[in-house]
């Protein structure tokens, strides 16, 4: 029963922190959002057995991507800020 | 007009989902037994994770690809940035650390070598539970991620023959143990290592493997970062 419980709220919670990302007009918020979608596919991935896999997606899916995602929100920025000016 | 889009849009995303929700529930059953096949095998593989039985020794050539693919994307990616950027120095010889970055840089002191630890503590992993040479590798990128964003990696535009050695080490080394076993394999099977061996062998590959990995993962990453023209030396 606990474990039908977190499964539900897993994918409630993936379902939910996709959405979101996708569709916040705030990019910062969306990368964040993106990245903790990230972590919950991780965990979806040790619930499903594949310890391998939840590695590599809490690696390279939310790690690496994320940081390359919010570096480019901030060079976006950046451009922003020098045509404001 | 715009709300008709929309509502279209959002009903075929519907009707996407659900067909393929639906296709998922009516797969037929496998008719390959992988798992059963890789089961009576592993006590002769040389580490006891399937996974990594699979990945470096049944599969083990498949994994040399990958690499290889990995490597030649970096390549691509070097010759495509060609010298754009000779003259993108990043701030390496800063007088005083600027206020923003005293935290971050305090944060990867203490991070960066746990996160070598945890490196070599997956790479050993792998060979008896989850981890292995491609998450390790990641974690030592994700190392080399933070270096840079602390702004403690001096990066050069150009590779140094440290760096392309450590590039390429890992391959390499992959491609000289297929090609030191392959007297001993039967005829026509590549990467079958000897007798004994094996456990051995995976180490040592999958230990170059997590190197170079990690350095070209990183590297990518600071292209990647890097590329875009900015305004850093204006602050």
């Amino acid at each position: 029963m606990a474990d039908l419980m977190l499964d539900l709220l897993l994918v409630a919670a993936l379902v939910w922190t996709a959405v979101q990302s996708l569709t916040t007009p705030n990019l910062f918020r969306g990368v964040v959002l993106f990245i903790v979608f990230g972590l919950f596919m991780a965990l979806s991935w040790v619930r499903l057995n594949a310890p391998d896999v939840a590695l590599a997606e809490a690696a390279i899916g939310a790690g690496l991507t994320g940081a390359l995602l919010l570096n480019g929100v901030g060079h976006l920025r950046e451009k922003r800020r020098d045509v404001s000016i | 007009m715009k709300g008709l889009v929309r509502r279209s849009v959002i009903t075929l995303c519907i009707a996407l989902g659900s067909l393929l929700f639906w296709a998922i529930l009516e797969l037929p059953e496998s008719r390959v037994h992988l798992a059963e096949q890789v089961t009576p095998k592993l006590a002769i593989s040389g580490v006891t994770h399937p996974v990594t039985a699979v990945l470096l020794n049944f599969r083990g050539y498949d994994t040399m690809l990958e690499v290889a693919v990995l490597f030649v994307a970096l390549v691509a990616m070097l010759a495509q940035r060609g010298t754009r950027n000779e003259l993108h120095v990043t701030a390496e010889h800063r007088s005083s650390i600027p206020s923003h970055l005293q935290v971050l840089q305090w944060l990867a002191r203490v991070v960066v070598p746990l996160m070598i630890l945890v490196a070599g503590y997956l790479l050993w992993a792998g060979a008896h539970r989850a981890g292995g040479a491609f998450q390790a590798s990641a974690v030592l990128a994700a190392a080399g991620v933070l270096l840079k964003l602390a702004d403690m990696l001096p990066v050069r535009t150009t590779l140094g023959p440290a760096s392309r050695s450590g590039l390429l080490g890992g391959l390499l080394l992959f491609f000289i143990v297929a090609a030191a076993v392959m007297p001993t394999a039967p005829q026509g099977s590549l990467l079958q290592y000897p007798h004994g061996w094996a456990g051995a062998l995976i180490l040592l590959i999958e230990a170059g493997l997590t190197l170079s990995l990690g350095l070209i993962l990183a590297r990518m990453f600071l292209l990647l970062a890097d590329d875009i023209p900015s305004s850093d030396g204006e602050e």
